[in-house]
């Protein structure tokens, strides 16, 4: 058995139990922390598929930055009392499963119609991946997507700025008038 | 590499069923919010296993601007769900009704 066949069985059933972990577990810390695990064997698929780079990224972007600003979400509303016993809509749960069942087959036709079972991918990347992955991926990057790349500096930007309109506590706006009629 | 490219394209669908389910049970936003995560990093992983079997690397750099994307939406959504609670003190969507501030 080749090698990136048995990471491959190794992590991918690891992925699939961690990402049934997270809808199944009570604590929202605890689905966060399945989550990171999660978001962990997908960067190892990305090695598989020859995308070093995705691999690093994913790990920083991901299972650093974005899962830490969850679980500094949860422990500031202090809100892992998890969910309400019941479900508010008759048969919620179970509609909710079926649906995801029914998505995975239907997916799993569409991939057996559109690549089959058993297409192996060409060799020949290391010719698209000349010079490394990264090296490679910014002279796409940058002579290609470079106005996509710029726009998503602007978009950065108001997300940033949202955010912190967003957080901003409402207090009363003293003028300087004010201020200095207090004195 | 001796994986067939289908295997990674079904446990992306997999995964995808997975972040939908967690979408649609949860009534609390973070986890609503966890599930639409997932949701992007299987597309993600489609678009890096479509990458390789055509060799190219414009879906590496799709799935990039897509990891940035998510990004900002995190951190948006995050701060809205934070605004929510300071004024309702819950996450739970069914009594954040109201559009009104």
């Amino acid at each position: 058995m080749p090698l990136d066949n048995v990471v491959f069985w190794v992590f991918a059933p690891l992925s699939v139990a961690t990402g049934i972990g997270m809808i199944a577990v009570r604590s929202a810390v605890h689905a966060a922390l399945f989550l990171v695990v999660n978001l962990f064997t997908i960067a190892v698929m990305y090695l598989l598929l020859d995308a070093p780079f995705l691999f690093a990224v994913q790990i920083i972007v991901y299972a650093g930055a974005i899962m830490v600003l969850f679980l500094f979400v949860i422990m500031l509303l202090g809100v892992d009392q998890g969910s309400m016993p019941g479900e508010r809509l008759l048969g919620q749960r179970a509609t909710a499963v079926i649906f995801a069942v029914a998505i995975v087959v239907e997916l799993a036709t569409a991939i057996r119609a559109g690549v089959g079972f058993a297409t192996r991918a060409p060799d020949g990347f290391e010719a698209a991946n000349a010079g490394g992955n990264p090296s490679a991926l910014a002279d796409v990057l940058f002579r290609d997507y470079f106005f996509p790349f710029e726009v998503t500096s602007i978009l950065l930007i108001v997300a940033a700025v949202a955010a912190m309109v967003l957080a901003l506590r409402r207090s009363k706006v003293l003028t300087q008038r004010e201020i200095e009629a207090a004195r | 590499m001796r994986t067939p490219i289908a295997y990674f394209l079904v446990l992306s669908a997999v995964l995808f069923a997975l972040g939908s389910a967690g979408v649609l049970m949860r009534p609390n936003a973070l986890r609503i919010f966890m599930g639409v995560e997932l949701q992007l990093n299987a597309v993600n992983l489609t678009l890096v296993a479509f990458s390789r079997m055509h060799l190219e690397l414009d879906g590496q750099i799709l799935a990039f601007f897509s990891m940035v994307v998510a990004a900002a939406e995190v951190v948006v959504g995050l701060a809205i769900i934070v605004a929510v609670f300071r004024r309702t003190s819950t996450v739970d969507v069914d009594r954040a009704s109201v559009l009104r501030g």
